[in-house]
């Protein structure tokens, strides 16, 4: 049984041991490309399981991850709380913010394009707040202190540690939406995304579990907010809260296929390194990766509309 | 608050409120009839703005009589966008349909980028520093054209809904495109000429604020936010609704950043629009709908 699973796994298998060791045998710059990669799948699997698998479409989730930056982050400054710590305590706020967005956003009954303009103001509002709160910073935003080597901290020399930390992310997340998936809330989910009607008239609770995705897929995004503010050492409202930290976010999940397990892994590697090569290239101002991005955006829309996995997988099972 | 800064408030609020409102009619024709969230109507107000600045830096053109030319253009993009990508994805689910639009905003926010380079555009014409004065009350007099022109617009648009055929049409696809179709009207075409006008109506907003306002690539996106709060004001697709709450929202507007400050102004927009989509997501004219 064990020796089959193996087989029919064997080319991810394969993959992840080649992704362990990677990192040797790189330079900084691809490096940190596959940093990236590691990042956005993991944030956007963290949406998926919230758009995705429960279908509430979620145009606010850089609330979340700015929460997450902005907790550990200021608990660092002030209080020289290690982000280790930092980001629990991220992830329990950004927890307990997406539990009261989800409790009034379908304690009011918010659906479909109005819950998706709802996350959206949630995230702006919150936004406009701190570029007001000159305690977090304000618009000039938070300059994290460098401590040099300091793992205790968060810090690192070189990139190899931030490579293993995105990486288990990236995995991790997996596993947790892969558990979700073969679970009673995972097919409660699904039922909500498919048909919430029905799924009332079943019995299952489609208020309380679309709250559940809310609070579960903002507590994991925080992580990745303080992941961001520790490797890159500086945050502000609109790199943190910002509609297109949403956007990136969502767009993996999009590019790679809604609902699916390996969806935000896909994309993230078709669509970041396409961005962070553009920009190396024609530089961040020209403007160009984002119009790429838009682009294959529109692209997907029109010819794949349920992602670049399913379109593949479909076509793969037609031809055999 | 005294009076006279209450009075200052309440005309800025006013003539603001008077662009908003275009913008915002554009918008809600737009998800009205086609049932479209258009992401990318902040751009077309952008690229509106850009072809005002242009005409006028180039050609020497006074910013209102770019408006023969802003208007025509945007509404043939407009039929073009709509017929290529709007289309198609027409009977998609909701989520597609917003991506798509969003793809949209994206891409054109940078290619004006790409175009323009991401620094701030402005115009001066012999009227940018002539301030008018009614009692206390002084506001540019360019901020009075604007509001002028954008409510001919909207009384036009007014009109041509209720009293030409077209006007008929567009408002029958609206309530009904199914009975629409079958009555003999062609749908596909009053969808294309629907778009154009929201696009229209967004350029035209452009070339109007062009004389106010800085243009660079990205400013599409906070008219855009600004427009939807609008539209979710006056109730999704309702014209009348689009007008008075786009009256709102600029007193909103005006009045947050007397109370609070300018910074602060946009957060008693969203706080307002939180309290709609909550309390009443037909907006505050709409009827329920089962």
């Amino acid at each position: 049984m064990l020796q089959e699973a193996v087989k029919r796994h064997l080319i991810w298998i394969a993959i992840f041991l080649i992704l362990l060791i990677l990192p040797f045998f790189i330079g900084t710059y691809l490096q940190h490309i596959m940093i990236f990669i590691f990042f956005y799948a993991y944030l956007s699997q963290c949406w998926n399981i919230l758009s995705g698998y429960t279908g509430q479409f979620s145009l606010g989730n850089a609330a979340f991850f700015g929460l997450g930056a902005y907790t550990s982050s200021v608990l660092f400054y002030y209080f020289n709380l290690s982000p280790w710590i930092g980001m629990f305590i991220g992830a329990f706020v950004a927890l307990a913010i997406g539990l009261f967005i989800g409790y009034v956003s379908f304690h009011f009954g918010l659906k479909e394009a109005f819950f998706a303009l709802a996350t959206l103001a949630f995230a702006e509002i919150l936004r406009i707040m701190f570029l007001n709160m000159p305690v977090m910073g304000g618009a000039q935003g938070i300059l994290i202190p460098l401590k040099g080597d300091a793992p205790l901290l968060f810090q690192f020399d070189g990139k190899i540690p931030f490579y293993y930390i995105s990486f288990i992310m990236m995995v991790s997340s997996t596993i947790i939406v892969y558990i979700i998936e073969r679970s009673k809330i995972g097919y409660y989910f699904k039922a909500i995304h498919q048909n919430e009607e029905s799924a009332e008239a079943l019995g299952v609770n489609a208020r309380k579990y679309k709250i559940y995705a809310t609070g579960i897929s903002a507590f994991l995004t925080a992580f990745g907010g303080t992941f961001y503010a520790q490797y890159f050492m500086y945050i502000d409202p609109n790199l943190t809260f910002g509609p297109s930290v949403s956007f990136d976010i969502m767009l993996r999940s999009i590019i790679g296929g809604v609902g699916t397990l390996a969806g935000p892994i896909i994309g993230s590697f078709i669509l970041t390194p396409l961005g962070e090569i553009t920009r190396e290239i024609f530089g961040a101002t020209s403007g160009i990766h984002m119009m790429a991005y838009g682009a294959i955006l529109i692209l997907v829309c029109l010819f794949m509309p349920r992602g670049v996995y399913p379109w593949f997988r479909q076509r793969f099972s037609k031809s055999s | 608050m005294n009076w006279e800064i209450f009075f200052q408030a309440l005309t800025s609020g006013i003539l603001t409120g008077g662009l908003f409102a275009l913008v915002a009619v554009g918008l809600t024709m737009i998800l009205g009839v086609l049932k479209i969230i258009n992401f990318a109507h902040g751009e077309f107000l952008m690229l509106g703005m850009y072809m005002t600045y242009w005409l006028c830096t180039l050609f020497n053109m006074d910013p209102y009589l770019t408006l023969i030319i802003t208007i025509p253009a945007f509404f043939f993009f407009g039929v073009i966008i709509q017929r290529w990508l709007i289309n198609p994805i027409l009977d998609a689910p909701m989520e597609i349909q917003i991506l798509l639009t969003l793809g949209l905003f994206i891409f054109l926010a940078n290619l004006a980028q790409l175009l323009f380079g991401p620094h701030v555009r402005s115009i001066e014409t012999a009227y940018t520093f002539k301030i008018l004065t009614i009692g206390s009350v002084n506001f540019a007099s360019t901020r009075l054209i604007m509001f002028i022109f954008a409510i001919i617009f909207t009384t036009a648009l007014y009109i041509f809904l209720k009293k030409t055929d077209l006007g008929k049409a567009i408002r029958a696809c609206s309530e009904e495109s199914y009975g629409a179709m079958l009555v003999g009207i062609n749908v596909k075409r009053v969808y294309m000429i629907a778009f154009g006008i929201g696009t229209a109506c967004a350029a035209a907003a452009g070339s109007l604020a062009m004389p106010i306002y800085y243009v660079n690539p990205h400013i599409g996106a906070t008219f855009v936010m600004t427009a939807f709060v609008v539209v979710v004001l006056g109730g999704m697709g309702n014209f009348m609704g689009a007008l008075v709450g786009g009256f709102i929202i600029g007193l909103a507007e005006s009045f947050g950043a007397v109370i609070l400050s300018a910074s602060l102004k946009q957060l008693v927009t969203f706080t307002i629009f939180v309290l709609i989509l909550l309390l009443r997501p037909t907006g505050l004219f709409g009827t329920k709908r089962s």
